[in-house]
């Protein structure tokens, strides 16, 4: 049952960077060209998913927009585990007040609404992808932060680091070889939900035209664009909703999938 | 050996004077250790027994430098380390060793047995100390022999091995630097009763061969009194009698020690 939830979510995710490697090489058509006269095509041979209101390839601009999803992902995840993991690292490591003043302080963050942040940035940049994957990736620190504090101080508890202090092992090799190597999976299955989080928030974002502008395909910029025919063209909104629907559940399972598969205590049960 | 606390005229290897170890503060303060006065000789085999919570652990952190007592004074070898910055301990961390009562948590399950074993080798204040053994890889073969592992476990891990297994990988590490003083904590409470034996008798013959004082924690008393000549007997946080085993456990003087000795099960003859 466990495998079937991470060979679900592997099989999801590949399905996204499978789409998004191809669409570097080949796209059905261009996916930023309009054509006013072959506007609102439904599916057929020649437009696999139809057109949308500007005549734009619906399969081509699907295609495209992963590009942009991963891209916001990865950056975004990027930045918040860069910061985020030494930060709880560090707290973890040295205890005492200093680290509960960091820890409030990463509250406060988590407490902060992303969008508002977005909407700042936005402001003071001009809504641009960079704007959404700062704002998205500040907006995820916190929780790398607590994922890995929360590793570091079951670690630092250990008897294997007392024995590392007793012979006077410092603080930085205590963290390189004892406490990364042990946190590392639980970052590892953060990363995947959080970019599951990501994906959704540039959607979100791309939807308030708070992040990518046109005419860079993304979904939810076709979500946008396709509120206009709602109710005559339904299926316009179905299929960059389910490329999202596809992407989240895909990472959020690869993230469950992987928590099961690193668990320490299901492991130590199973054996 | 002789055991005389208060002996002076020749000074032991730990002196600890008076010290008290106090946790938490106002309605919830605590005393661990409380006003705990002993003097451990070169080439001792100091049993601490007691049963837990009563302050066996909270000391011998203290011994290593792990904790620092709130008040009182504890002397390595003449030298005050309570209120040295780590820093400067060196000369105790090379000296001093620790073995942990459970092997599955005192190695760490994501390095191979090569770099647990010479950790020690590697740590920042034991670099360049000349009392430190030097050349790793082969300190590292000398002290699996030693502990009766075979070379080939350097390359693997952890969990590849028997709980007794685990607990000679441990005392290899604590071997590895060369090391005056040995603390075990329980070392054999996790293990299964048919190891046990195996791993005392280990412990034996290394303090004995290498001439190491051993400051050996234990609710145990039957294992106590099969490896130690001075025991001392700790309830709530104080030592409640100290003496040469033989003669505690001949003839225990305080109450709690009496009941601690009744309570021992033996087989209906």
């Amino acid at each position: 049952m466990r495998r079937v939830t991470l060979l679900a979510g592997v099989a999801l995710v590949s399905v996204v960077v499978l789409l998004a490697l191809v669409s570097f090489v080949w796209t059905p058509y261009d996916p930023v060209r309009v054509d006013p006269s072959a506007r609102l095509l439904g599916p057929s041979a020649a437009h696999w998913l139809g057109t949308d209101g500007f005549g734009i390839d619906i399969a081509s601009r699907i295609m495209v927009a992963a590009q942009t999803c991963l891209l916001v992902g990865v950056i975004a995840v990027g930045i918040a585990a860069l910061v985020g993991v030494p930060i709880g690292i560090g707290s973890g490591l040295l205890g005492g007040w200093f680290s509960e003043v960091v820890m409030r302080v990463t509250d406060v963050l988590y407490a902060f609404p992303a969008l508002l942040l977005a909407i700042l940035l936005a402001a003071a940049f001009g809504a641009s992808t960079w704007t959404a994957m700062i704002a998205i990736g500040i907006a995820t620190i916190p929780a790398f932060a607590r994922v890995a504090r929360a590793g570091t101080v079951q670690v630092m508890a250990s008897d294997y680091v007392l024995a590392a202090r007793s012979c006077g092992t410092g603080r930085a090799a205590i963290a390189g070889r004892h406490i990364l190597p042990n946190v590392a999976p639980v970052v590892g299955v953060q990363a995947s939900v959080a970019f599951g989080i990501a994906i959704l928030a540039e959607a979100a974002l791309s939807y308030l035209g708070l992040a990518t502008p046109p005419p860079t395909p993304t979904w939810g910029r076709m979500l946008r664009d396709a509120q206009t025919y709602l109710f005559t063209e339904p299926s316009l909104a179905l299929w960059p909703g389910l490329a999202i629907a596809v992407a989240v559940l895909g990472f959020n399972l690869l993230g469950d999938g992987l928590r099961d598969l690193l668990d320490p205590k299901l492991r130590e049960q199973a054996r | 050996m002789t055991s005389i606390p208060s002996d002076r005229a020749e000074p032991g290897v730990y002196e600890v004077r008076d010290v008290t170890r106090i946790f938490g503060h106002g309605d919830r303060r605590v005393e661990g250790v409380a006003g705990v006065s002993l003097t451990v000789h070169s080439g001792e085999r100091y049993g601490v027994v007691g049963e837990s919570g009563s302050g066996k652990s909270t000391l011998i952190r203290m011994l290593a430098a792990l904790d620092r007592p709130s008040s009182g004074r504890i002397e390595f070898q003449g030298r005050s380390i309570g209120e040295l910055p780590d820093a400067r301990l060196g000369f105790l961390r090379s000296a001093v060793q620790l073995v942990f009562q459970d092997p599955r948590s005192s190695l760490n399950p994501r390095m191979k047995v090569a770099d647990i074993v010479t950790e020690p080798l590697r740590s920042r204040l034991l670099r360049g100390r000349t009392d430190v053994p030097t050349d790793r890889s082969r300190r590292l073969a000398e002290v699996l022999d030693a502990v009766g592992l075979p070379a080939s476990a350097a390359r693997r891990y952890p969990h590849e091995f028997s709980g007794g297994q685990r607990q000679r990988i441990a005392i290899a590490r604590a071997l590895a630097p060369n090391p005056q003083v040995l603390i075990a904590d329980e070392p054999v409470s996790a293990l299964d009763v048919s190891v046990r034996a195996q791993v005392l008798n280990l412990l034996n013959d290394l303090v004995r061969d290498a001439q190491l004082t051993l400051i050996f924690v234990s609710h145990d008393l039957t294992v106590v009194r099969h490896i130690c000549d001075t025991v001392a007997v700790m309830q709530a946080g104080r030592i409640v009698e100290s003496g040469p085993t033989a003669q505690v456990y001949a003839r225990p003087q305080a109450d709690y020690t009496r009941r601690l000795l009744a309570s021992i099960p033996t087989l209906p003859s």
